[in-house]
This record gives C-alpha cells, structure tokens and sequence, in this order.
C-alpha cells in the first residue's frame, strides 16, 4: 500500500502533471511539504480539466448573461427560464481521450456525466445530443472507434430512458489520433426549484449517495489534461466505466430526495471525483469540510485514501442534507437500492481534512485549492488568413448528376441514419422532430395545462471553417445553430459551447482559441443567443498534431406553440420553392472541393451577424405563422445538397429553374454563403412571402416548385429522388459492415 | 377500465405507457412497485412497460420476473384479467412463463429504434379490436433484443391457433425479410396466450397516440381494451 508521507521527488510532482513552478505555489500556500494525498488533490484541482488555468482569462470574455438567464457558467449546467415557471437546463461536455482509448466505456461515461451535470440541478433530462467527430473512414483505428463510440452512446442513453434526439458525426485526418465526443444533455425543472452546489450551515452531514468507489479512472482528469503519444492505451486504466442502470436509480432516488425538501446542496462526482466535488461545495458556501473515508462505500477492500480520492467511479453524488431528515433521505436510497453513507460534515474552519482510519491525511486551505489554481495568460500569435478564393477559378464538375450524388454519398455528407437509429429517439413520447432534419424538436407541457411548448435542440459547429479563420468559424458556429433553431420555428435563447483544441502551451493553437471565443462571443452577442454553461477541452493532439480546431456548440430554441414547426421535406406538389439569402457563390472551404477534390483552401464563407438576424428572424416568423410547409437551412454543399436533402425526405422530386445569376453556376449551387434558407409555400402564400421578404430587407426568390420524383436544375441535372436516397443512405452501413 | 402498470428498477417507459393509457381512455393508471405483493383493488389491465429492468444485466427481464409483485401478476391472469407486456415488458411476460417463447438479440446485433409496419393478423382479441384484419399500422420500436424465437413445436401452435397478433411488414402488408427489424421468426412481433387475456409486443404503441408524435396508429390498442374492461 502507497503510505501517505513518502518524500514529494520532483518525480512524482511531474507524474501528477503538475509544473516545477506549479508544485511552489502549493510549497507557498501550505508551507510545507504536501502529503501524497495532499499532492493527488492538488494534481486534481489543478489540472487543465478541472481549473480552466489556460483558458479562464478568455472564457470571462463570453457572454453569459440574458434576461432569460437564471443560472449561467459555473455550476453543473446552466439554467434558462422558458415562462410559465418552467426552466430548461443544458450543458456539454467532452470525453475525448478516454473514448479514443476505449470508445465504449469512453462515450457511455461521456454521456452519463453529462446527464448527471442536468439532474444534479433538480431537472429531469428530456434531450440529449451527441457531436462525434472522428479520423479519416480509411483510417485503421477509425472503424473501431466509431463503433465503439455508437454503440457506448446508444447503451448509456437507451438504458437511462432519455431520448437522443440529434448531433453531429464528422470525419477528418485531423482527429485520426484523437476523436472527439462530446455529449449534450437537456434537462426541465421549476425555476424556483434549482439544486445547487454550495454548502450551507456548520455541521451539517456530509452525504455519500450512489455507487461504491472502486480504483477505476484514477486520474481520468489528468489524463485529460495531456496530450497523446503511440503509448496512450497504456492510460486503459484510468477510464471509468459506466452503469446506465445505476445512473436510472440514481436519477429517480436524487429527484424523489430532492422533492423531500431534505436535500441543501448537492454535487455530482465527475472529474476527480470526491475531491473536486467536496472542495467545491464547500469552498461555494465559505466553509469547511471534513470527510472521513473509513465511512465512503467501497468496491474493493483496502483502498488507500488517495485512490478514493482520485477514483473516477461514475454514478456518485455528494449532498448536504438536513440533519433531521436523515432517516428519510436514507429512506429513499434503500427504495431504490443505492448506497448511503453519512461520511463528513461541514466545518467553520476552511480547512479540507480528509480522515482514514483515525489519521489525517490531508488538511488544506478549501478555497485555496480552488481560487488559487494557477491562471495562465498564455502567449498567441494571430492566425494567418486564407486568400479568399475565386469562385470561377474552381473548378467545375464534369457532370453535375455524379457529382450531387458523389457528395451525397461521401463520409461527411451522407446520411447518418445507421448512428440514430441506435439511438432512442422516441423515448419519453415527446419528440415531435426526431433526428435528421436542422433541429430537433421536443414537446414540453405547461404544468398548468393549455397548449404545449416546444424546446429546439440542435448541435453545430464547421470545424475545417474554424481552422482556416478561426474568428469567422467561431462566429458560423452559432450562426448556423442559430438558422437550424430558426427553420424548426424555435427562437434561439441561449447555446453551452464545447471548446476542443489541441495544445495551449502553443502559441499558434492558443491563437485558434483566442480568436474562436471572440467569434463565438461576437455572435452570441448579436444573435442574443447567451453562453450558460460549457466545458473546454484542450491538449486534443496526438504526436503533435493537433485537431481541427473544434468549438462545438449546443443550441437551444423555444416555441409558444410546439405544433407550429415544419421539416426540411418537401410536402405538397406545386409548392413553390424559395431561396432565401444572397448567394455569391463563396467556394474557399466549401464541401464540395473538400469531398470531391481534396481541397481545403480559402478563406471560409464570412458571416454577416446583422443579415443572418434580419434573415433569420424573417424565416422563424414564417414558420410560426404556418406561412411555409417545409424550411431547411443551407450549410455543408450549398443550396444543391439542401435541395436533395428536401426532396429525399419528402420523397418528391423538384424542378428548379435557374434565376438570372452572375455567379459560375457550380459556385451558386454548391457555394456556402451564410445566412440563406430554403423554404417552400403554397404559391399564393409565396407570393405574398416574397413581397414581405422585400419589405423586410431579406432577399427572397422564387427558384422552382416541388413535383415530380425527381430533382430537376434546368438542363444541368435530371435525378430521380430514390437514386439521391441510394447513395445517401448506402456510405454508412456500408463502411461499418465493411462493404 | 382500471390500469396498473409495474415498475421495476430500470424500467424507463412507464411514464410513456401510463400517458398512452391517461390520454386514449381518460383513466390515469396506477403505478405499482415491484416489491408489493398485491394488485390493487379492481384492477383490470396491468401493463408491464418496457425499459432495462436492473440493468438486463442477467437476460431481459429474468430478475424483473423473480420479483414480488410477479406472484400477483400471475394469479390477476389466471383469474382472466388482462396483461400487456411492451418491450421489456414482453421480455418479462415471457420469463414469467405467461407466453411462451423468448426475446433474443436483435440479428443485426444492434440496438434499432424506427417506426416500422406491423400487419394486425388477428383483430378478435381484447386488445385489437379496434383494428380490421391485415390493417396495417405504423409502430415505432426500440429495442436490442427482439428477436422473437420459440421452438418448432410451440411456433406451430402458436400459428395454428391464430395466436400471433402483430407482425412486421412493408407498407403494403407484405412480411418480408427487409421489413423485420430484428429477424423474428415468422416476422412474430406480438402473441396472446391461448386465452386471448395476455399479449406481448416488442413495438411501442404507447409511442404513437397523438398527432405531434408522428401518428395515432397506437391508440387502437388501449381503446379496444377501455371497450372491454
């Protein structure tokens, strides 16, 4: 067994992740030699993961405050009012490292901390979402992943009963060594019933809640804090792993204690588990605390106490309760056949003290541990800009038919119906637009009866935009989650960013995320659409190559009246199909040269914010006012593939009749310029839309109707919907079942 | 109609099914533990729901059919009340020994969660009656392990005396190979006992009883079932 007063080498220290200079300012604050207890809290509190040390100085930059805003970053998740009482709950959160090491385990785990994020807030999870980006398909290590992470996705969330409702799956070279999961959960509570974390009163219990602690994940956050090398699955070990069935208990019992009134604050185990969850309530509430671990529910005999402080076990909560309802909250747990363990109270001393077997093994300053964590203001350099490309310089397909087909067809565009359809997305019986379409939309009933609400959901970001102009693509992330919000008739009120890059010690990388948040930041800002809640993850390289820059953002929308929604398919024959948004034809960055040529050159598509506001709002009103039948937004492979897209989820075709253009035609069909829509409406209704369009300031043509089973482009292009459909619908199961 | 419907530890649709239940025959059910031992009084329908009792750590729905309130469960069939196992809930049924067969992985070896087409093969019995015969529904499910088997001898029987009630199908009705989602034999997605009085399905109709949802094709189950109890 590991004794807790070994002499401190600088061995150990760089074992603990922690810098020389790093290791003095804890020499400085405690003035003494730490113990080895002491020194795995400190590696804990401190690493990247947990203390945001490199990012802190740029994340106050974000806007984080609406007047819809009830809790906003820095608790487990943020908190949104949605009227009538009501608040929606939301965050995401990354399991990078561990799901490349072990997919399964590493996305089950992803996605049960960030459920418990939203229901250790008091709210019952109603959505979830998955962003899952990975290696290139040829890559050897990709199939696996991939599957992997699927299946860990689907076995978590199936099991827990919460419905995944949509998400994004992307493959690039660039995550070849370091695929990204990050997983989005949504949860409804009473605004005025929301659980937090800070610690209230002296000498109140200390409640252990869930399952036993074992020795798995023991440094998970450190590792997370790391970058990868061809050793990495050596780090096996240190992913925890998930039981969805434990995590079903642990919601119903939290929820049912909760309703008691018993529970005063409450904190999920995650990350460094009963280390960073204990110094957080207590240094919240400016108090003490003191634990003792002869009493903590363990899986395995003769655990130290610095295994149990570092263990990752999943499926854990800390609560402070009130001491008189004790009994009952121990009441509750034995129902659901959890464990509950009195193993600590609160102190008025500041001091963490951590007992086992009648000794102390570590007494630190509480708020130190936290506030202390060392902040970096790490140098970056500018980003160099991409040459805006010339769109009639590109080169134009040979035959526009193969080539809609061959985009439609390839990793990054085809349909991700095999990944979906593993995931229970009718659960709950309140998804009213299930996955597949821009946003996913979900039913939520008025506690007082009268018409239901609805909530949108969606999950998006360009990251090869992001690499080539990191201020641009930051802002297009929320633009586009701003436009599939609009074209489900949900107003956008509010995102959680996912914030991946590679190595911050780097000044160019840190320059990518410097200039990231200032376009997420300027967006938000313009689209009123306020940060809340969110989680950054860094050192995502591999050998030193890093991944695309990856901020990836969860959106969420609301609706007065949740009937009031369209799909993206084409509905009725003889509608009228209507562009809205100029199209200059932007190809730097476009999938098409991506997916077809190889080429990732150019500046990306700028984003105008004021026009994608005018635009927007424009679009989301005609929705709610049932003016259009279907409303798709125009993003990867331009206004073509947007049209396809309509067509083989309506399975109607459409005759498109070019407008006059100065543009070379493949750049205005496959272009992605920002802020444009597809809509369709009845003919007299578009009529009287494009009048209103041009009151309003938003360009609006009229390109063709819907009819016919097939997608028509004047001369160019004559394919029938089911042979779009084939190719869609073929590139995923066939590359997972290997044809 | 009085309704019961169980819940397990790890069951995740009872909350779905006491809806489909409330919203199609006005009746809220009661939700009864799994460590009662008896039934309610008066009660005519008991749903099983679906979801992952403990975890389907051991095989779906073998713990959930050792449980206490099981005993109950068994006496309310015998004694002609109605049972309705969805999904696990199926599962469970079958573990308790109420209809014969079993529920195995899915040959895709996949969890699948779609709408798919069941084609109502006997519309006599308590629970379909608001079909027509070879009506064809729409139905999501979502499920790892619903591949039903049973033995030549019992699949035999259960065909001879009519007992399978729901198959899967195209649109057009048509069991083919590409329209069962988890390679049951026979396309079998739900069977009665011999007395008409217990059914399990892997679908969920629970899942399509209102418009928003998609569709009402599921509201036939609990209305033909408000007609006789």
């Amino acid at each position: 067994m590991l004794r807790n007063d070994i002499a401190i080498t600088p061995e150990l220290v760089a074992e603990h992740g922690l810098k020389p200079d790093e290791y003095q300012r804890i020499l400085d604050l405690i003035g003494r030699e730490p113990t080895l207890t002491e020194l795995g809290i400190f590696s804990a509190m401190w690493n990247e993961h947990c203390s945001y040390k490199s990012s802190k100085k740029w994340l106050r930059k974000l806007p984080t405050k609406g007047t819809r805003v009830l809790i906003g970053p820095g608790e487990n998740a943020g908190v949104v009012d949605i009227g009538d009482g009501q608040a929606v709950v939301f965050k995401m959160e990354s399991h990078n490292h561990p799901s490349y090491i072990e997919p399964y385990q590493g996305a089950t785990t992803g996605v049960g901390g960030i459920l418990r994020d939203v229901f250790t807030m008091g709210a019952r999870p109603i959505a979830a979402m998955n962003a899952l980006r990975f290696g290139e398909p040829t890559h050897p290590k990709t199939h696996h992943i991939v599957s992997g992470v699927v299946a860990g996705v689907g076995g978590y969330g199936n099991s827990f009963g919460v419905p995944t409702v949509g998400g994004e799956v992307n493959f690039h070279k660039r995550y070849n060594g370091n695929c990204l999961v990050n997983a989005f959960a949504a949860g409804l509570l009473k605004s005025d019933e929301i659980f937090l974390s800070e610690a209230k009163g002296v000498g109140m219990p200390v409640v252990y809640l869930g399952s036993k602690t074992g020795r798995d994940g023991i440094h998970g956050a450190s590792m997370a804090s790391a970058e990868f090398d061809d050793n990495s699955a050596e780090k096996r070990p240190t992913v925890q792993v998930g039981d969805p069935f434990s995590e079903k208990l642990l919601l119903e019992a939290s929820l049912e204690l909760m309703a008691s009134g018993a529970v005063i604050a409450i904190q999920d185990m995650g990350a460094a588990g009963l280390t960073c969850s204990a110094v957080e309530m207590g240094a919240k509430g400016n108090l003490g605390l003191e634990l003792n671990l002869d009493a903590v529910p363990t899986r395995e005999p003769g655990m130290t106490a610095y295994e149990m402080m570092l263990s990752e076990s999943q499926e854990r909560m800390l609560m402070v309760l009130h001491p008189h309802l004790e009994e009952q909250a121990e009441a509750i747990f034995r129902k659901w056949g959890l464990d509950f363990a009195i193993v600590g109270e609160t102190t008025d001393t500041l001091r963490f003290v951590v007992k086992h077997h009648g000794d102390v093994m570590a007494d630190l300053p509480i708020k130190d541990l936290g506030d202390q964590a060392p902040e970096y203001d790490r140098p970056w350099v500018e980003p160099k800009k991409q040459p805006v490309l010339d769109p009639a310089a590109t080169r134009a397909p040979d035959d526009y038919r193969q080539a809609l087909l061959d985009l439609l067809g390839s990793p990054n565009l085809s349909s991700r119906r095999w990944v979906w359809e593993q995931y229970d997305h009718l659960i709950q019986g309140n998804t009213v637009q299930r996955p597949g379409g821009d946003a996913a939309v979900v039913r939520v009933e008025r506690p007082n009866g009268g018409k239901a609400k609805g909530l949108g959901f969606t999950c998006d970001v360009t990251p090869r935009y992001v690499e080539a102009d990191p201020y641009e693509g930051g802002k297009q992330a929320i633009a586009e989650s701003w436009r599939n919000l609009n074209a489900v008739g949900a107003l956008p009120i509010a995102v959680t960013d996912n914030l991946n890059f590679g190595n911050p010690e780097r000044p160019e990388i840190m320059g990518q995320f410097v200039k990231a948040l200032e376009g997420l930041g300027d967006a938000c800002r313009a689209l009123d659409m306020p940060i809340v809640s969110g989680n950054v993850s860094l050192y995502n390289e591999t050998n030193g190559v890093a991944i695309l820059p990856t901020p990836a953002i969860g959106a969420v929308g609301l609706m007065d009246d949740v009937t009031r929604t369209v799909g993206v398919a084409f509905t009725h024959d003889e509608d009228v199909v209507v562009l809205i948004g100029d199209t200059a034809g932007w190809m730097g960055q476009s999938s098409y040269l991506s997916e077809l040529f190889g080429i990732e050159e150019g500046a990306p598509p700028p984003v105008d914010l004021a026009v994608e506001k005018k635009n927007g709002d424009f679009v989301r009103e005609a929705v709610i006012a049932g003016r259009v039948t279907a409303a798709h937004d125009l993003s990867d492979g331009g206004l073509l593939v947007a049209l396809a897209e309509m067509a083989m989820a309506g399975k109607k075709g459409a005759r498109i009749l070019l407008p006059e253009i100065d543009v070379a035609l493949h750049a205005f069909l496959f272009g992605e310029d920002q802020a444009r829509y597809v809509v369709t409406a009845s003919a007299a209704e578009a009529s009287k839309l494009i009048v209103d369009a041009a009151m309003a300031g938003v360009p609006a043509t009229a390109i063709g109707a819907v009819g016919g089973d097939a997608l028509v482009i004047g001369d160019h292009l004559n394919v029938a919907v089911t042979d779009l459909s084939d190719r869609h619908e073929s590139w995923f199961p066939g590359y997972m079942s290997g044809v | 109609m009085k309704s019961a419907v169980l819940v397990f530890p790890g069951i995740n649709r009872e909350r779905d099914m006491a809806r489909a239940f409330e919203v199609v025959t006005g009746v809220k059910p009661v939700m009864v533990w799994h460590t009662e031992t008896e039934l309610p009084e008066g009660i005519d329908v008991v749903a099983v729901p679906g979801g992952f009792s403990y975890g389907d750590y051991l095989r779906c729905g073998a713990i959930a059919a050792r449980s206490p309130i099981i005993d109950a469960v068994k006496r309310h069939a015998e004694r002609g009340g109605y049972v309705l196992g969805v999904c696990n809930g199926f599962q469970i049924v079958t573990e308790i020994g109420l209809l014969p067969g079993a529920l195995m992985r899915n040959a895709s070896l996949k969890f699948v969660c779609k709408e798919v087409h069941l084609r109502v093969d006997d519309p006599t019995t308590a629970f379909t009656s608001a079909y027509t015969a070879g009506q064809v529904i729409r139905c999501p499910i979502a499920h790892g392990e619903g591949n039903y088997y049973a033995d030549p001898e019992t699949l035999a029987r259960l065909e001879g005396e009519g007992r399978v009630v729901f198959r899967y199908c195209d649109e057009l009705g048509r069991t083919t190979e590409a329209a069962d989602p988890n390679g049951s034999l026979n396309h079998i997605a739900g069977i009665v006992n011999e007395r008409g009085n217990v059914l399990g399905m892997m679908p969920h109709p629970e899942n399509l009883i209102e418009a928003l949802q998609g569709g009402t094709d599921g509201r036939g189950l609990f209305e033909s079932l408000a007609k006789v109890a």
